[in-house]
This record gives C-alpha cells, structure tokens and sequence, in this order.
C-alpha cells in the first residue's frame, strides 16, 4: 500500500477545504499584523525595538494560528463523522495524524513570516541567525500544532476547542518568556514557565534574533523535541481511548 | 468459504453489554443480513467489525486469520458505508470519490477512472462536479456507498443503506447492491427494513439486546410460516366479548387478538373467511378487510423478537429524520 498518496491526499484536501480559503488566509495575515501593531505602539520606542518584539511576536502567531486551526480540522470533522472515513482507512494513526497535522504546521510556519516579512521593511535583519531561528520556527510550529491537537482531542465541539485552547494559550503570552522576561516574573509563577513549551521556543528565537537567549540552544532544541514527541503520542493514545471506542 | 467469522464478540460500556457474546459466520459471496430495532447492537458490531470500536472480548477473523484486535490490518479487504453519509461537504462527487480513492494508495489516473465509472453507474454524472452538501438524500446515500467500494474491496459493510431517502432511490440503491453481489462483493448488511433484508439477503440474523436471537437462511426462516394459511380481519364496533366468543366457535383455528379492531386468523389448513365473517357480523361487528397475509420474514422477526416491525420503522425514521 503506498501510504505516501493517502498522506499527500490527506494534506491537500485539508489545505483546499480549511487552510486556503479566503477566512484562514484573512486570518493568517491579520492576527500578526494585529500582534506587530498592538506591541509597537505600546512600547512607543524607536525602530530598533523591532527585534526584540519580533521574536514573541512570529512565536504567538504561531501558536494562535495552529491550535485554532486543529479545532476545525480535527474537532469538527469528528463532530460531522467524516474522521471516522479517515479512521477506516488502512493507513497507520500515527500517519493519519502527521497528515492531519502536516498542513496545520504549515499553516503556522506562514503565520510566523508575516512578522518577519513586515519587519523586514523596518529593521536591519541581517545579522538574524536564519539557520536557527527556521528550524525553532518550524518545532514551535510542530509543538503548537501538537498542543492543538491534543486540545481537539481531549474535547467533543468546535467551541469547547476553542475555549480550552485559551486555557493554554493566554498563560503562554505572559509566561513563555515572549515579551516579559521569565526572570522578571514572580518567583512563584516561573516553574511554570518552564512546563511550558512555548518558554524553550521563544527562547531560542531570542538567541536567533538578537543573542537573547537564556538557556543553552540544545537544551532548548531538546525540550521542545520532547514535548512534540509527548504531545503527540498522548493525542493519539487518547484518540484510540476516546475516539476508538 | 467464510471471508468473516465472529465467535463470542462482546462489547461492554461500564456495566452495559451493547453486545453480548455474538458468533456469526459470513460466507464469500453472500449478503448476511443482521436485522434488529434501535439500540439492539448493530452498529457497534460493524463498529468492532471494521476498526471503529474495540472489542471487550471474543474474535474477529478475515480469511481465517485473526484480527481483533489490529483490524487496521485487514482494512484494506472491507468497504464501509455508515448510516450517515460522511463524505465531505465542501468537495464535489468526484474530489470526495478521487479522495477515497487515495486513501487506499490508489494512484491518480487509476482514481479517476473509478470515480468516473462509479458516477456513472450510481447515475450521478450530472452532480459530478456539485458539491456533497448540495446533493439531496438519496444521492449523498449513492455517492456514499460509491466511496466505500471505490477501492474494490472483498466484503462491504453497509449500516442501514436505505433509511431516510425515498422510495426510487432506495429501490435504485437495493438494485445496485445486488448487481454488486452478483459481481462477486461479499455484502454485510444492517437494517430494520425486514423486506429489505428479505429481498436481498441470503442469511440473517436477528439481533436484540446485544444477543442474536436467531440465524439462519431466509428460505429455511420463511419455510415454516409458508406452510401455514394466515388471515388478517379488520372489523369495527366489534363486541369486547367477541373474542372469547370466537374462540370457542372455531377451536381448530389459532386467533391472535392483535388490536380491539384487528385478528389474526392462522391455521394449517385453507381458513373459511365466510363463517368468520357472518360470525362476527351476527355479533354486532362490522368486518372492514379481511386479507390473506403471505408468508414474510417479517412474520419469523415478530415472532422471534417479539418486537412490532412498524413500531420499530416508526422510530428508525423518527431519529433518522431528526439527524
């Protein structure tokens, strides 16, 4: 059986049927923008300021356009049986998912240079380091969408996704390290910075960016690696638990 | 030779046994019909029979060969058509088709030309490139079981293929399962529609309460009834004491009260309607209808399962309507 036609077949029509209309890419493109708006204006400094915004900045786009998407593609089509359809075919789960996953991963790898790409205009970004800061780009991407997808798969609706998404996801703004430094936060609040995955990935953006970084990149790279192998691996357990019955 | 072999498959949620013990056999080429109200286990056996439910205990086997509890494995031999259509609403006949294909490792040129073909066969070339919300009933029923033989599988599982759409398309649909059967698909068949079943089934099996009741072919099901004579009387005004009343004029038959205005009439030997019917006008009845009822499966199922068959319908279409 070639599992490479059903997987390709898997991502495009999850691309044509939720990723490319016109609502998603609308969504893609403002929720940054929005983001690089709101952060520039409240810190009211010069230009400079771009690269040390610019890292929690493309790290929050990420995270915010990958777990919205996963409630759709995967909540939703449970809710309507057609994830039943993807359930009967004899490829393995574990493929199922990275295919289910893979446009979503996509999806926020995208959301993450529309930052990048409008501060390009406005700062010098020459002296990024592109060979870290794309490959954190790309684990924050996969560890988001895992995050997501363990959150579409812990609830029944669309709307429970979304609200148990934002559990997650607005800790995450204030204590990943994004905008506020971990070390500046109360001392009681930073052990949970660090069972946060968002914490390594937006540390190693800082270090890409402009040598921010607090922790040694490997030990971030590390991290973030177990948490998408975690989260991955207890999404699909509980599909077999919860979805299989 | 048996394609599928069930023994002891039982299915537990907390304390409730949705099935309790079911052992079923499904040769190569036949249609076998598990036939049962709401709630009886149907579904959540095909759920257990195709990888959608785990079993609590027993076995499932495909040609002899165990896979209870790795059904991934023998997806690729079944095709399965669920009671509600699940195909996608924002693609058209052929992507949804083209699609299914593909998740069998069905190449591009090899998808599309059974998609076609199906289209055309299931008589849905006008709709090809519509979309799946937009199709009515009948048609998203077609398409769906189109999905779930487009990639040419030995055995197909079909949960109520028929409820809810209308007559054509029901009758179109039965048509086409059994030009699939001739063609050599080995058919497994849930409905509540007992003439259905009689109609296209080899075998059956009556399933209620987790339990199957009874198995066996249709001709040997239906074998004891034909020899029997049965007559259905509709009468109104009828005296309360009437029953008793016949009883005792006309002992060598057996009469089944089945409602104050309705008697079923059955005996070994041809029924008399004329002394019937003048007993009971002379009683201060008036006989509305008297008919001949012919032997049907759906008579074995009452008496089986002790379930009305017309209650049963009523409530399918209740909750199929409702979806």
């Amino acid at each position: 059986m070639k599992w490479w036609i059903a997987f390709w077949a898997i991502l495009i029509k999850d691309m044509r049927a939720y990723y490319l209309k016109p609502p998603n890419i609308s969504w893609g493109l403002i929720f940054p923008f929005a983001w690089t708006g709101m952060f520039f204006i409240k810190s009211g400094d010069s230009l400079a300021d771009v690269l040390s915004l610019l890292p929690g900045v493309a790290a929050i786009s990420i995270l915010f356009g990958t777990t919205s998407m996963l409630a759709v593609t995967v909540t939703f089509e449970k809710k309507s049986h057609s994830f039943e359809r993807l359930l009967l075919a004899p490829i393995p789960l574990e493929l199922l998912m990275l295919a289910k996953t893979t446009g979503a991963i996509l999806f926020g790898v995208a959301n993450a240079f529309v930052p990048i790409i409008l501060a390009a205009f406005f700062a010098d970004l020459s002296g990024v380091s592109w060979s870290v800061a794309i490959p954190a780009i790309v684990l924050i991407a996969v560890t988001s969408t895992f995050l997501g997808l363990f959150i579409a798969v812990s609830v029944s609706e669309v709307f429970e996704a979304q609200t148990f998404s934002n559990f997650f996801r607005f800790p995450m703004i204030f204590l990943c390290g994004l905008f506020f430094p971990i070390n500046q936060l109360p001392f009681f609040l930073r052990p949970l910075s660090y069972v946060l995955p968002l914490t390594y990935g937006a540390d190693i953006l800082h270090g890409a960016f402009n040598e921010g970084n607090n922790m040694s990149l490997l030990s971030d790279f590390t991290l973030l690696l177990i948490f998408c192998t975690a989260l991955f691996f207890i999404s699909l357990r509980n599909i077999r638990k919860r979805w299989i019955m | 030779m048996a394609i599928l072999e069930v023994d002891q498959l039982t299915k537990k949620y907390g304390t409730f046994k949705a099935v309790d013990g079911v052992s079923f056999s499904v040769d190569d080429g036949e249609v076998f019909g598990l036939l049962g109200p709401n709630g009886a286990g149907k579904t959540t056996t095909i759920n257990m029979l195709t990888g959608l439910a785990w079993p609590t205990s027993g076995k499932v086997l495909y040609f002899s060969k165990d896979y209870t509890y790795r059904i991934k494995g023998a997806q690729y031999l079944m095709g399965v058509v669920p009671d509600e259509s699940n195909l996608y609403p924002e693609l058209s006949g052929f992507e949804n088709l083209s699609f299914c294909a593909a998740l069998y490792g069905l190449g591009k040129r090899e998808r599309e030309t059974r998609a076609n073909k199906l289209i055309e066969t299931f008589g849905l070339i006008e709709a090809k490139n519509q979309k799946f919300a937009e199709y009515s009933r009948g048609m998203k029923r077609k398409l769906t079981i189109a999905a779930g033989i487009i990639h040419k599988p030995p055995m197909l599982f079909l949960d109520e293929p028929t409820t809810g759409i209308d007559v054509a398309s029901a009758r179109q649909i039965r048509q086409l399962l059994a030009h699939m059967n001739k063609s050599g698909t080995t058919i497994f068949l849930t409905t509540h529609y007992i003439e259905e079943a009689e109609r296209l089934c080899h075998r059956v099996a009556f399933i209620v309460a987790g339990n199957i009741v009874k198995i066996d072919t249709v001709k040997s099901l239906i074998q004891p009834v034909q020899e029997k004579n049965v007559m259905l009387f509709t009468i109104s005004n009828a005296d309360k004491a009437i029953k008793e009343r016949l009883i005792s004029a006309f002992p060598h038959l057996t009469l089944q009260f089945l409602s104050d205005e309705q008697i079923r009439v059955e005996s070994a030997e041809q029924v008399r309607v004329g002394p019937l019917v003048h007993f009971m006008e002379d009683q201060g009845g008036e006989v509305v209808e008297a008919r001949r009822i012919y032997p049907s499966l759906e008579e074995i199922f009452v008496r089986v399962t002790g379930i009305e068959v017309n209650a049963m319908k009523r409530e399918k279409e209740r909750l199929g309507s409702s979806k």
